[in-house]
């Protein structure tokens, strides 16, 4: 059964739909990577699969159950993290209260789940101590990830994980994906460095307009001249 | 016959009342219906306008500044004359400050009149007040009624006109979409200090016609409850951004307002320790209540559509 | 001279953890729901006339009183939320903020007519001050000083060790990224009115000890309150303490240049100030 389907979703802020009927499926285990031109939609997607903007039409199931415009607690509650584009960490509290908030909803002892975000993310032990706010653009994107991974999630959202990062980070965030991935989490993701994100991809998506224009293989979509003459810059 | 003539003479009373609220509504309609500034400092603007026109129209005292015995018209233009400048410097100050922050700063510079009034008594004798500052043109009461409504039709007439002016469109469009209206070029410090200061000399004008009415003007007149919170429930309850709507707040509401002193009046005297206290009680509740069942007021804002913003 | 900014000094402290007890309040409201509550002020004058009812009935020392009072009004804070406030937060942050203008006059008029607009007062007779030297102490203020440290630990305590604490400080950093964690909102907020209740009701209790009790005696701090929040920067509890005692100083010793009915200005003046020059508040970092 696949991890997440979403079926013939229409979504928007105002009155208009910016989402237009897309469809998108994240299997189990499976890196799915959105991408598609700016305003295409993809953060609203991401958005309306979280319960953050409301669903006027369309379904959406994950592991079987509708979870169609559930709020966010819900979807944490049943395993899924999402991490948003921007502004996806606590400025004024340190990378170590960042993560216990993460694991907010957790009963119980957090420390084997704090152990083991510091093992894939070793840096954020050494700055536990640290104000989020204060750290470098990698740090914070690493600091978001680990909150997010506070609920051992099944289904981990990440909305442009490596923007702003310089070209060795991006490297080391794509492997930390896939480390993550390793573990059995399914990671739905949209991207700007489309080439190396459908590189790791099981499967991708491309968005334009609110509406699905593509949708294949990683490397089904990087070898399709059409795609990449117009969404991935020739 | 006693009676009716009672009668006649409250109803003169109270629509008079209701005509200074009306103005000092409409105000406030320019700076928060219009342009979205959050002023609860309305009481301050209410102050320099009673203030000005006491000094500059009462006969020479010593107790206080002046008077001057200027002529009731010469007080009215006096009166705005001296807001603008203070109304220019506080807007410089506050005009681009968030909401909330511009709240408490207007609240604050309120309260710092009513201090400086109450404190400055080479100026205003303090505690003590002005009296007798009298009613122009040798004009009764009922005679003042139609000065009082001949000034609230003029302003009305006035800040209609200016809401569907050109200009009045750009504060709307400041209000419902402040970076639109920047990037469409427009300077929108400008415009709200215009707004600002206008509607804070349409506040002084009902402060300067409010001292000739009743004749006594001391800080206690000038408390946030009387000049503040009143026209604020006026304005929310009639409207905001409508101006009729603001006219009929004041009407309603000052009605209600003065209907609760009868109730409390009926309360048995040993269970109302403060019978005033009562009916600021009761118009608490009543703006609570409208607040969460009619946030937009018993004549909600007819928005004329605006240019630039209908894609 | 020293000696009389020595005593004005330790006025303004005095004065200052007042106002740091209203303001840390203030600022958590602000930070977690996005408004200036111009209802603190008649908060804390109705923790100080719940303890006046406590010593009054039940004869006992205004201490033992205080954490009474601060039960009851945070309870009453919470119940004006649940009643008011929860049900127009969707709307528009100003019709709240209306709305907390007209809960202050309810909140003003109720305790007029329960208790009456004469001065009150919690003991009678005279508290001899000590004397250290040319200064004078009084034993309340020292009772109010330590009263006043030990609650603003306890807020430190809560704030950095509990996970509400955490909660709390986190939705006043980042709503939206605190919905998307699972933080639940609604009782966050609910903490949030009852921790803000009682410390302001504690702030009451100490001014009513300081001075007297009277109707206005909240609002008329409400001012200071804001502009203590505004240069500690919005948000942000330990900036409130600090605003709080900054302009509690700046109050009591700016008595030596301009008359004292002028306090309230000195607090607006260098709360327009930060606005203007500082609008983060006047200590870098988020602290
Ligand atoms: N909060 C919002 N309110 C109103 N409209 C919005 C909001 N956020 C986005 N939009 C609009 O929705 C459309 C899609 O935006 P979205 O953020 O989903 O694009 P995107 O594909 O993520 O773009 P980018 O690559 O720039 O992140 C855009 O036209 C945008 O202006
Ligand atoms: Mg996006």
């Amino acid at each position: 059964m696949s991890l997440l389907t979403a079926q013939g979703i229409y979504a928007g802020y105002g009155e208009a739909d910016i989402l237009q009927g897309i469809n998108l499926t994240v299997g189990a285990n499976e890196i799915v990577v959105i991408v598609g031109p700016n305003g295409a939609g993809k953060s609203t997607a991401m958005k309306a699969v979280f319960g953050l903007v409301p669903i006027r039409q369309g379904r959406i199931e994950y592991v079987g159950e509708d979870i169609t415009n559930q709020p966010p607690e819900r979807m944490v509650a049943r395993g899924i993290a999402y991490v948003p584009q921007e502004a996806n960490v606590f400025p004024s509290l340190s990378v170590l209260e960042n993560l216990e908030l993460g694991a907010y909803a957790i009963a119980g002892d957090i420390t084997p789940r704090l152990e083991k975000v510091y093992e894939i993310f070793p840096r954020l032990k050494e700055r536990r101590q640290q104000q989020a706010g204060v750290m470098s653009g990698g740090e914070r994107q690493m600091v978001a990830m680990g909150r997010a991974l506070m609920i051992e999630p099944r289904l981990l959202m990440l909305d442009e994980p490596t923007a702003g990062l310089s070209p060795r980070l991006i490297d080391e965030t794509f492997e930390r994906i896939r480390e993550i991935n390793a573990l059995g989490i399914g990671v739905l993701m949209v991207e700007q460095n489309a080439r190396q994100a459908l590189a790791i991809a099981d499967r991708g998506y491309v968005l334009a307009s609110g509406r699905n224009r593509h949708e294949d293989t990683g490397a089904g979509l990087l070898a399709d001249p059409e795609v990449a003459k117009m969404f991935l810059g020739g | 016959m006693m009676e009716l003539s009672g009668l006649i003479s409250y109803a003169v009373f109270f629509l008079t009342l209701v005509g200074i609220y009306a103005i000092l509504t409409l105000g406030l309609n320019v700076q928060w219906g219009m342009t979205g500034q959050f002023n609860i400092g309305i009481a301050g603007f209410f102050a320099v306008g009673a203030y000005s026109t006491a000094i500059l129209s009462t006969d020479r005292a010593d107790n206080w500044l002046g008077g001057f015995g200027l002529p009731f018209p010469a007080g009215l233009v006096g009166a705005i004359l001296i807001t603008i400048p203070i109304a220019w410097v506080i807007g410089r100050i506050t005009a681009n400050l968030r909401t909330d922050y511009l709240a408490i700063a207007t609240i604050g510079i309120a309260e710092i009149i009513r201090l400086f009034f109450l404190n400055e008594s080479w100026l205003s004798n303090g505690v003590r007040g002005i009296p007798g500052i009298s009613k122009p043109f040798g004009l009764g009461n009922n005679g003042y009624l139609l000065l009082v409504i001949g000034f609230v039709a003029l302003v009305y007439l006035l800040v209609e006109v200016a809401r569907r002016s050109p200009w009045g469109r750009v504060l709307r469009a400041i209000r419902d979409n402040e970076p639109a209206t920047a990037a469409a070029g427009k300077n929108i410090a400008h415009f709200r200090l215009q707004a600002f200061v206008v509607g804070s000399c349409i506040m002084a004008l009902a402060g300067a016609l409010y001292a000739h009415f009743v004749g006594f003007i001391s800080p206690e007149a000038f408390r946030p409850l009387y000049g503040t919170f009143l026209v604020w429930v006026m304005l929310i309850a009639g409207g905001s951004g409508n101006n009729l709507g603001a006219i009929l707040g004041a009407l309603v509401v000052w009605l209600v307002w003065s209907s609760t002193e009868m109730l409390a009046g009926l309360m048995p005297s040993g269970l109302v320790a403060s019978e005033s206290a009562f009916r600021i009680f009761l118009i608490g509740v009543l703006l609570q209540i409208i607040l969460v069942t009619r946030p937009s007021g018993l004549l909600p804002e007819r928005r004329p559509p605006l240019p630039g913003r209908d894609q | 001279m020293w000696i009389e900014v020595t005593q004005l000094f330790i006025n303004g402290l005095l004065l200052g953890s007042i106002l740091a007890l209203g303001a840390v309040g203030a600022t958590m409201i602000f930070g977690v729901l996005r408004f200036a509550h111009f209802a603190h002020g008649d908060l804390m004058t109705m923790g100080a006339y719940f303890a006046l009812l406590v010593v009054v009935s039940l004869n006992l020392p205004v201490m033992v009183a205080l954490p009474v009072a601060m039960l009851m009004t945070a309870g009453l804070a919470v119940g004006i939320d649940q009643v008011v406030y929860r049900r127009i937060r969707r709307v528009q942050p100003v019709i709240l903020l209306i709305s907390s203008f007209a809960t202050a006059l309810i909140l003003r008029a109720v305790v007029q007519m329960i208790w009456g607009s004469s001065n009150q007062v919690y003991a009678t007779g005279i508290q001899m001050p000590w004397r250290i030297g040319p200064l004078a102490i009084k034993p309340d203020h020292i009772l109010i000083f330590c009263a006043a440290a030990v609650l603003v630990i306890a807020v430190h305590l809560f704030l950095s060790r509990t996970r509400m604490g955490k909660a709390m400080r986190a939705m006043s950093d980042n709503m939206n990224l605190a919905l998307i964690t699972g933080i639940p909102a609604d009782r966050v907020i609910m903490w949030t009115w009852a921790i803000g209740g009682a410390l302001a009701a504690a702030a009451g209790v100490f001014l009513g000890m300081d001075t007297r009790l009277h109707p206005v005696m909240g609002w008329t701090l409400l001012l200071p309150v804001f502009a203590a929040t505004i240069v500690g920067g919005i948000g942000r509890p330990y900036g409130a303490i600090f605003g709080g005692l900054l302009i509690g100083c700046a109050m009591e010793l700016s008595t030596l240049i301009i008359p004292g009915a002028y306090k309230p200005a000195v607090a607006f003046a260098i709360m327009i100030l930060t606005l203007i020059f500082r609008p983060q508040g006047i200590i870098k970092g988020a602290l």
